[in-house]
């Protein structure tokens, strides 16, 4: 276990873990100020149990998985993940579509409660929303933790990551008690884009029984490769961009 | 059951965003595979073209959104 390897799989499991917390939070906290805390931490908790128990009864399983499969299978995974990431990081960065808006999100979600405000079930439903909220970007923290951390024997480490991120957005979201949309969202889904498909590279080489030159070093050096190449992307699509933009 | 299947559609769209893309990528990890178990690629060349075939994979696909 290097300090490359861990510092890598703690970053991306950290920076990635945020970004799925802080539209989790924006989504609990629209349930919880529109009707009450009540369902709002009712559907958190309902979610968080569901995600603890298909963890306990999936997670055993990864163990029985041969070590070069579950390489091939996770770096698969990741780099469908990851370039999907960084295709709609680069997309939102030179204005091409719309950057990811925590207020509107918040307003969306606030819009839809106040309208089922008469319904019999608008507790029932508002508790739905923050459970589905927290389910579906939990499941995504949960598939990144064992992404990055499986493959190498590092889930704890992974996991220590991702709790970080809950314990920042918390404590950061009890003092603001408002959706954080300060936090720059798109820059954070451009880094895990970049980090997730050099992850991904690295684990499917891997597999397919690659000795990668510097072992966990060489990790650094695709995410060079690819941070280059989007850089460049970047650049061009910029300037594609102010092109139709004169144009019309 | 709409809400198993949100979330079903949900799970899908993690790992699925351009059709394309995921297809794409898909086939050339299966080709560059195909290559190292059929006709003996080494593992680390295989590792390389992984990388330059996503890079091509993801400039193709930032072309096609340009157009649109």
């Amino acid at each position: 276990m290097t300090w490359t390897a861990i510092t890598s799989t703690v970053t991306a499991s950290f920076l990635a873990s945020f970004v799925e917390v802080v539209e989790a939070f924006t989504i609990v906290l629209a349930v919880a100020l529109t009707r009450s805390w009540r369902p709002a931490l009712l559907g958190t908790f309902a979610a968080l149990a569901l995600l603890v128990a298909l963890v306990l009864v999936f997670g055993p399983l990864f163990a029985l998985i041969p070590l070069q499969v579950m390489q091939y299978v996770i770096g698969t995974l990741l780099i469908l993940f990851g370039m999907r990431w960084l295709r709609k990081a680069i997309l939102r960065a030179t204005g091409f579509i719309a950057l990811h808006d925590e207020e509107a999100a918040f307003a969306k979600e606030t819009d839809e409660l106040k309208r089922q405000a008469a319904d019999k079930r608008a507790d029932w439903l508002a508790g739905m929303a923050a459970f589905k909220a927290v389910l579906l970007e939990g499941v995504e923290v949960v598939f990144i933790v064992i992404a990055v951390g499986t493959a190498h024997g590092m889930t704890a480490i992974a996991g220590a990551g991702a709790l970080g991120a809950v314990v920042v957005v918390l404590a950061v979201g009890a003092v603001v008690h408002r959706p954080l949309s300060q936090v720059p969202e798109n820059a954070l889904k451009f880094a895990v884009g970049l980090m997730l498909t050099a992850f991904g590279l690295f684990w499917t080489g891997e597999g397919l029984g690659a000795d990668w030159p510097g072992a966990d070093l060489s990790i650094l050096g695709l995410l060079a490769v690819l941070a280059a190449f989007s850089y460049v992307a970047v650049r061009m699509l910029r300037a594609a961009h102010l092109r139709i933009g004169a144009a019309q | 059951m709409s809400f198993a299947l949100s979330v079903l559609k949900e799970l899908f769209s993690l790992f699925v965003d351009d059709g394309n893309l995921a297809l794409q990528v898909l086939v050339l990890i299966a080709a560059v595979t195909a290559l190292v178990r059929l006709a003996g690629l080494a593992p680390l060349a295989a590792g390389m073209l992984l990388l330059l075939g996503c890079l091509a994979i993801l400039a193709v696909s930032l072309r096609r959104a340009l157009r649109r």
